[in-house]
Parts: C-alpha cells; sequence; structure tokens
C-alpha cells in the first residue's frame, strides 16, 4: 500500500554553526554534521567576533544584493549601484563579490586580470576610481577560467577573510554581491554580518513567476534572518525597439510581476529597469553603463533606484543619530 | 527501513544539465527536452536538485503534487496519465511553495544522497538531471552519487554575453 509522504521542511533550518542552537535545534536532525556541532567544535570564537567588528568599524552603511534566482541581473546592479554612488567624489564606495562560483564583477568592473596585493594592513582591495574599491574571488585565480569547485565550508572562511583581512578603510558605502539562492554563502555573511550594521538587502527579480516563486522565498529567507528589506528591483522589465519604438514584454508578468508580490509581502518595489541591449554590452566591457548610454529609459531608472537607497540609507543613520 | 535497491537499475541514460551561470535557461531546457523526448515515445524522469530554487515543478504544472512512499522508496510525481515523464524535486516537499529551503552544503549534500538513491524511477530511458548555477555541493554530491551509474555526459547550456 503506498503511504502518503509528506516531509515537513520547516522554514527554521540550519541554525548556523556558530549559534548556541547549532546541533540542537529541531532542524539539525539528519544533518551529517550534527554530532560535530552538538560538541561545541563550531562554536563561534568570541575574539573573532571582535575582529570582524574592528575591521567593519569604519563601513558606515552596508547593502546586500539578493534574488532567490540567478540571472537577474544581482552582478550587473551591484556594479551600477556602486558607480552610481561613487560618482559622489566625496564618498568612499566599496565593492565585495562573494559569488565564489561565479564571480561577475571583475569583468563588470573593466578589472579582470588583476591581483590582489597584501601590505601590512591586510588585502588591498582593487581600485577601480580613487574612491571605489572592489574585492572578488575572481582576483585571486590564475586564469579566468578556472572553476572553483569548493562545498559550503571552504567558501565561508573565504568569506570572513574577505570581510577580516581586506583593508576596506573608511567606507561610506559597501556593496555586497551575493550568488542567487539561500544557502552558505547567504547565512554566512548574515552571520559575520551581525557584527556591523548592515541597512538591509535589495532584492533583484524579473518580471514573470518563475522567477517570482524564488524571489518569493529569498524575501522570506530576509525575515528569517531579521535583514530589513530596502526594497524590489524588477529588471528586464519590458523592452523598447529602438527603430519602431513600440514596446514589448520579453518577460510577460505573467501573475502580476514584482508589483503584486510586492504588495503582497509589503515591501518597497524601488523601480523596474527595461531591457537595453547596451547593458549587457557594457557589462561585457568593463564599462559602466551609466556612463556608456546616459539617455536610456534604462539608466533614468537605475538613477532613481540609486536614489532612494541612498535616501534609505541616510534616513537609517538619522534615525541612528536621533536614538544617540 | 528500505531494502537494498538499486532504483537507477531501469534507467538507461543519465544526462546532467549544467551551466556555471544561473538564469540561462537549465530548466527550461530540462522541461522542453523531456517534452520532445516524451513525444518521440521516450520515458523519461526529471531529477530536480536545485534544492533553493526548484522551478520544474511550476514549469509542468505539477507544483500542487505529493510524494508517496513505497515499498523500493520514494515515487516520482508523474506530469501525465501516460506517466511518460515523473519528477522529483524539493518543490513537492515544501509545506508552503515559498519557504525558503535555508540549508548549507552537508544537509544539501544529504538531501541530494537520497534523491539518487531512494527515488523509485522504475524503468527510464533517460533521467535528465536539472542543476542550480555553481559549482558547489549540489554538483560535487550529484556527480558523486551517479559516477557508479556512468552517466551519459553533461549538457551545458549558456547565453551569448
Amino acid at each position: 500500500a503506498a503511504l502518503v509522504l509528506q516531509l515537513s521542511l520547516s522554514i527554521a533550518d540550519c541554525p548556523g554553526t556558530g549559534s548556541t542552537q547549532a546541533g540542537r535545534a529541531t532542524a539539525c536532525q539528519g544533518c551529517p554534521n550534527q554530532r560535530f556541532c552538538a560538541a561545541g567544535a563550531t562554536a563561534p570564537d568570541p575574539a573573532e567576533a571582535a575582529e570582524l567588528r574592528e575591521r567593519l568599524r569604519g563601513v558606515k552603511h552596508t547593502v546586500l544584493v539578493l534574488s532567490g534566482k540567478g540571472g537577474v541581473g544581482k552582478s550587473t546592479f551591484s556594479a551600477l549601484l556602486a558607480h552610481g554612488l561613487a560618482a559622489d567624489e566625496t564618498k568612499q564606495v566599496a565593492l565585495l563579490d562573494i559569488d565564489i562560483c561565479g564571480p561577475s564583477i571583475p569583468k563588470m568592473m573593466g578589472l579582470e586580470g588583476e591581483q590582489v596585493h597584501q601590505s601590512g594592513s591586510g588585502w588591498s582591495p582593487v581600485y577601480v576610481e580613487e574612491n571605489l574599491g572592489v574585492m572578488s574571488v575572481g582576483f585571486l585565480l590564475s586564469s579566468p577560467d578556472d572553476a572553483v569547485i569548493w562545498r559550503g565550508p571552504k567558501k565561508n572562511g573565504l568569506i570572513k577573510q574577505f570581510l577580516r583581512d581586506v583593508d576596506w578603510g573608511e567606507i561610506d558605502y559597501l556593496i555586497i554581491d551575493t550568488p542567487p539562492g539561500t544557502s552558505d554563502e547567504h547565512l554566512s555573511i548574515v552571520q559575520y554580518l551581525s557584527a556591523a550594521h548592515v541597512d538591509g538587502a535589495v532584492i533583484i527579480t524579473t518580471p514573470q513567476e518563475v522567477s517570482l516563486q524564488d524571489v518569493r522565498k529569498e524575501i522570506n529567507f530576509c525575515h528569517k534572518v531579521k535583514l530589513p528589506v530596502i526594497g524590489v528591483v524588477e529588471n528586464m522589465s519590458g523592452f523598447v525597439c529602438p527603430k519602431c519604438k513600440n514596446e514589448s514584454q520579453i518577460f510577460p508578468p505573467t501573475t502580476g510581476g514584482a508589483e503584486k508580490m510586492c504588495q503582497n509581502f509589503s515591501v518597497s518595489l524601488l523601480g523596474r529597469v527595461p531591457l537595453d541591449p547596451q547593458i549587457g554590452k557594457s557589462c561585457d566591457k568593463g564599462q559602466s553603463f551609466l556612463s556608456e548610454a546616459p539617455e536610456s529609459p534604462a539608466t533614468l531608472s537605475y538613477r532613481n533606484i540609486i536614489q532612494r537607497i541612498q535616501e534609505y540609507c541616510d534616513q537609517q543613520q538619522f534615525q541612528e543619530e536621533k536614538i544617540i | 527501513s528500505l531494502p537494498e535497491r538499486n532504483n537507477l537499475a531501469g534507467v538507461r541514460h543519465i544526462l546532467l544539465v549544467l551551466s556555471g551561470k544561473g538564469g540561462v535557461g537549465k530548466s527550461t531546457i530540462s522541461t522542453q527536452l523531456a517534452l520532445a523526448l516524451r513525444h518521440s515515445g521516450k520515458k523519461v524522469g526529471i531529477l530536480d536538485v536545485d534544492l533553493c530554487g526548484p522551478s520544474i515543478p511550476h514549469m509542468l504544472g505539477v507544483q500542487d503534487s505529493a510524494v508517496h512512499q513505497c515499498d523500493s522508496g520514494w515515487v516520482p510525481v508523474f506530469v501525465d496519465q501516460d506517466r511518460s515523464i515523473s519528477l522529483m524535486s524539493i518543490g513537492f516537499l515544501l509545506e508552503r511553495p515559498d519557504d525558503a529551503v535555508v540549508w548549507r552544503g552537508p544537509k544539501k549534500n544529504a538531501l541530494i544522497k537520497q534523491f539518487v538513491a531512494d527515488v523509485a524511477w522504475g524503468e527510464l530511458d533517460f533521467l535528465l538531471v536539472d542543476t542550480p548555477p555553481g559549482t558547489s555541493d549540489e554538483h560535487i554530491a550529484t556527480v558523486e552519487a551517479f559516477r557508479p551509474c556512468q552517466p551519459l555526459g553533461a549538457l551545458l547550456v549558456t547565453t551569448p554575453q
């Protein structure tokens, strides 16, 4: 006789190897590492947490760029957000790429082939502009085609090093580009950054349901780890033909697109960015699309979104200063 | 405990669908390939090992299905009356469709091993394995688990840029 099997995979998942609940939470049942964690072998080192806090002390604002879905434009957006913020030469901006398997940021920032230099104060970020520094595993590979075939723990180790060993200095904005999903990289960055202050996450999607169903999970992930959602950006939102000016929905929002999802989840829709073939070209060339195509409707959208993020961060700072 | 049984013994060809990059159309191609193979009279299984972003159930319109157990293990979800396409995905095991699967590597590896060993596929011409983007836990676990079965190979998906 067939039995109905419904494994209930609750949202209370891995508490984190550094958590006091490590190995003891309900979600730990059946995890191959349970005994290891329960024995306290992975307890967080308070000295390490203090070290991270010290290293990130000079960072004023931290924004994570997330998506449940791959290929929606996280790295593109992260790069343009960094360029947009660094246009103000009085601001110091840092872009950290924690996509270990598919680091796109070096290429998008025109920094392919650059190497990381070490100094007495740690690893030096690679600078695009005087006020825009970048770090990525891409700079640590001997060849850009080298696959980084790492399991979770090794990826976590590198992410910790990025935060601890890079000499970021005083930064106004730290932008962190992530790989798609809700796994090691995402849990780790949230955990390690708990030592510092994170303004929130910008979540990227495209209009179709196949993307939204993954992005809803990402919003729930943010709620679960208490990461504020600054808002959602809908990329690839329509295409205007440069010849006939007709608008087409290349990825039709069959279930209401990001707008409906944002309403349902009570998060802000920061903006919609239309498809523009120049975006992909600029990324491939390592140029800022905002500079290459200043008149594009996509540029206007990006700039509005960047401004809203800036306002959000300033608002946070204002609230904090009020409390102090 | 389930009896020792090689649930892959009746599977003729195993094909992995990979890409380093996300959003290039792996799940779309896996789905369309399965439908095309069915159209040419083949029996096809799809194993969706994208644990964080399982897209296949929705693409085949079976997202509300439940997984049943039988003597040999887990019964895959059949997409049609003919039972010519069967599917296993973490999507069927979630309490709510918007629940995030927030798992670190070891737990993902454990489920993938179960997916490979415990799904009772029966006789299949093709088993397509849809993967998430990257070259990490899911990929290592999948390749290791399927190695004894000598997979046909990998189909790599990309976009032009």
